[in-house]
């Protein structure tokens, strides 16, 4: 049987984001109790004023980082497909980091072992997206997430025939 | 103490000896932070009769208590407090943006700059470790360039940089210290005492927690502050932004125009913020932790200055564009790219230009002196020319407007101080304050120069609260309370652009404070501390010897050539008589004598007493 994906996560609409790294306060504020976003699960990157995107662990389908770990401290949990590392396991060698092309894994400044959005899986909805004062973060499927850059591209191909007619969309 | 750092770093350019002290509860609560605080620590650590160039003039970098925390604005801001190499009084700035609370994750409330190095040195800060690095392979780069090389050569995109350029290293009296890009420690010529010491970039990572006494109610606080700015309180900042002014002024006959000849100005439409916003602004970004967002990036489309990008804020506008008589957004927004690749100020430089454009037009200055410049009112390319020849000291002119209006004027006599438009030595800010006179009092009057932040005293005016066409009693009170709560805001480093977010004023402030210091204050030991915050800026001035009544002088212009304007507002100067009287109830209010010294009385019900020999030697005088 054919079935859409259920699994969620943070993603930073290029367009709204503006590189506030809000996210990454709200972030280390729930997860860590303080303020610093060098703990955060999120980060925002600014490579100068009109390029901003906040970037997190996209939940790949098959992870490069479970499979890049060579003490199998990292597993993807079936149904939300978060990353759960195993903190015994884990000795910070830094293999997953490498193997992650979206710099969403990383070594906590403390533990010394890895850590990674789990998408505040306990308080029902990440943090982060209910902060973020531009509505850039989405929580979101791949699904949806296709089904939003169709809308947008769409719109933006009707431009003016939707100026034309009056349309609220 | 939660919030605060806890210390001060004290670092010796002479030697390279770096050390901390613990900044104590006492200090922390009676000066907050921010200028508050930075004030405190120049007035103790500096000589009086320093000269602002002298090694001995120290720099101080301050972050505020809430700075690194998520409190919106008041976590992200920084300030720079030292003696002004443009008024020889106390000099403030502030800076919103990312380096703030950087510094306050490096573990540090102020850092103090003493001496001088011996060659052009950048401060990396990484949390405890504290390095002087060379810097001459930055010699002449822009602050973003130096930014952008510094993290390069440490290796590390979030290192945060506050950074001279050229004109630092020149010593332009109104030089400026940009960090992210865009945002200045504009006034008061901080980049030029930055590079008297041979400090190209003060560069910072800091790795700390920053923890809130209640992070439970600070967390419920700064929601409800979130949220508010989304609303109403933020409209301009978020929409049309600050340029939004252009026209609200134009059409009160209050926008400066052609060096405060005139009040309103022609080309208003095609420099106003509805047309910038239309025709140059790509997106808007915020600082750290801000739920507004107000930062209008411009990019020129197309034409001779395609590609110049530059945030666009009002009073760099009206300075380089009407103040100019220009009225192309282009060219202005291009004098702001410069304005900021060279690191000066935008307003005192746009003062400055429209100042010599002033003397040109009346013959005081010729072609011989511009280096052949056509510098009429209107000649946009003449101004980029001037923006470059000043950033960088270049050419006869370039070299002595780089002194500001004050100095310029004398070098060039023949009477040009009657055009020089200037309070103590530092240039007007975008408001006709001939029709806009609570206004004039209240720029007369601030400690750092003409300055429209230092009390907000436009506001009345433009809102149509008191008649702004004369001064009578009470707008020294008026003057007094916007001054009070303004240093509370300047010290807790607040966005100005967020001060109507606090819906129940002082009430919210001093419950801020207290949620993330976890030190008790009520609304009215904040708003004493902001009373003790200016008298104590103004203790500075008196011992400097620039701090009395004839000190807090209006322009001639301002007082001798009534607005010629047709409409509301023609005819309007400010005369001597009540401008005396607007002095004489403002010293009133303030509890300080006819000559503008603050009593024996008033420093101890302000807990100055040890500086009550400062006062009794003014009084001498």
């Amino acid at each position: 049987m054919v079935k859409l994906h259920e699994r969620k996560f943070v993603s930073a609409d290029p367009e709204k984001c503006v590189g506030c790294s809000i996210c990454e306060y709200a972030c280390s504020m729930v997860k860590e109790k303080t303020y610093n976003p060098t703990k955060a699960r999120i980060r925002a990157v600014r490579l100068g004023p009109l390029v901003n995107l906040a970037v997190t662990c996209r939940l790949c389908e098959d992870p490069p980082c479970v499979a890049a770990c060579p003490r199998d401290a990292l597993s993807q949990e079936e149904k939300t497909g978060i990353i759960i590392v195993d903190e015994e396991k884990c000795n910070g060698c830094g293999w997953c980091i490498e193997a992650c092309d979206y710099g969403a894994i990383m070594l906590h400044p403390e533990t010394k072992v890895v850590y990674v959005c789990d998408t505040c899986k306990d308080l029902g909805k990440p943090q982060c997206v209910e902060w973020c004062p531009e509505e850039a973060l989405d929580f979101v499927t791949a699904d949806v997430l296709a089904q939003k850059a169709r809308i947008t591209v769409t719109k933006k191909l009707f431009k003016e025939a939707i100026e034309a007619a009056g349309m609220k969309i | 103490m939660l919030a605060y750092a806890g210390r001060i770093l004290r670092i010796d350019l002479s030697t390279g000896k770096v050390d901390t002290e613990p900044l104590k509860e006492k200090m922390a609560k009676q000066f907050i932070g921010g200028i508050g605080l930075g004030f405190r620590l120049l007035m103790d650590n500096s000589k009086p009769g320093t000269d602002p160039y002298n090694s001995d003039n120290p720099l101080i970098f301050t972050t505020g208590p809430l700075s690194g925390t998520m409190g919106p604005t008041a976590g992200n801001g920084y300030a720079v407090v030292s003696k002004s190499p443009a008024t020889g009084g106390v000099a403030e700035s502030k800076a919103h943006g990312f380096f703030g609370p950087e510094l306050k994750r490096a573990g540090y409330d102020a850092v103090i700059f003493t001496g001088k190095a011996e060659k052009l040195v950048y401060a990396w800060i990484d949390d405890d470790s504290v390095q002087l690095l060379d810097a001459q392979h930055l010699k002449g780069k822009s602050p973003y360039e130096t930014d952008v090389a510094i993290r390069e050569d440490l290796g590390d995109h979030y290192i945060r940089v506050s950074a001279i350029g050229e004109a630092g290293e020149k010593l332009v009296r109104f030089a400026s210290i940009i960090n992210d890009e865009f945002r200045a420690i504009g006034r008061t010529g901080m980049g030029a005492v930055m590079g008297s010491k041979n400090l190209k970039a003060v560069a910072v990572r800091g790795t700390n927690d920053v923890n809130v006494a209640d992070l439970e109610g600070f967390k419920e606080f700064i929601k409800m502050i979130h949220e508010r700015m989304k609303g109403p309180a933020t409209r301009k900042y978020r929409t049309l932004g600050t340029p939004e002014n252009v026209l609200v002024l134009n059409a009160l006959a209050a926008l400066p125009t052609r060096n405060f000849t005139q009040a309103t100005f022609e080309g208003a439409e095609k420099v106003s913020g509805e047309y910038l916003n239309e025709r140059f602004v790509a997106k808007i970004i915020g600082c750290a932790t801000c739920a507004m967002r107000c930062d209008h990036v411009a990019v020129v489309p197309e034409g001779p200055y395609k590609g110049s990008t530059s945030r666009m804020e009002f009073e760099c506008l009206w300075a380089l564009g009407p103040n100019c008589g220009v009225d192309r957004l282009d060219a202005i927004i291009e004098a702001m790219r410069l304005c900021n690749h060279y690191g000066i100020d935008g307003i005192s430089t746009g003062v400055t230009i429209g100042f010599a454009m002033d003397l040109y037009e009346n013959g005081i200055l010729t072609k011989e002196k511009t280096d052949g410049l056509d510098l009429r009112f209107g000649n946009q390319e003449a101004l980029i020319e001037m923006v470059k020849k000043i950033g960088a000291r270049n050419g006869w002119l370039g070299d002595v407007l780089a002194e500001g209006t004050m100095r310029a004027a004398e070098k060039i006599g023949k009477g040009a101080e009657q055009y020089a438009c200037h309070i103590k030595g530092l240039e007007l800010p975008g408001y006709d304050i001939r029709g806009l006179k609570t206004a004039a009092l209240g720029f007369s009057v601030s400690y750092r120069g003409a300055c429209h932040l230092r009390s907000g005293a436009y506001s009345p005016d433009v809102k149509g609260k008191v008649n702004r066409f004369v001064i009578e009693k009470g707008r020294g009170k008026i003057v007094k309370d916007g001054e009070d709560l303004y240093d509370v805001i300047d010290s807790l480093i607040l966005c100005k652009f967020s001060r109507g977010t606090y819906y129940d004023g002082l009430e919210d402030m001093a419950k801020y404070y207290t949620l993330s210091t976890g030190i008790e204050m009520t609304p009215e030991e904040l708003i004493k501390a902001g009373e003790r915050i200016n008298n104590l800026a103004r203790l500075f001035n008196i011992r400097e010897g620039v701090g009395t009544r004839e000190f807090d002088a209006l322009p001639p212009k301002i007082m001798n050539v009534p607005i010629p304007d047709e409409g509301v507002a023609k005819g309007s100067v400010v005369n001597k008589e009540e401008f005396d009287i607007g002095l004489d109830d403002y010293y009133a209010v303030r509890g300080w004598t006819r000559e503008g010294i603050p009593t024996v009385e008033k420093l101890k019900e302000l807990d100055l007493v040890e500086y009550v020999h400062i006062v009794k030697k003014g009084e001498k005088k």
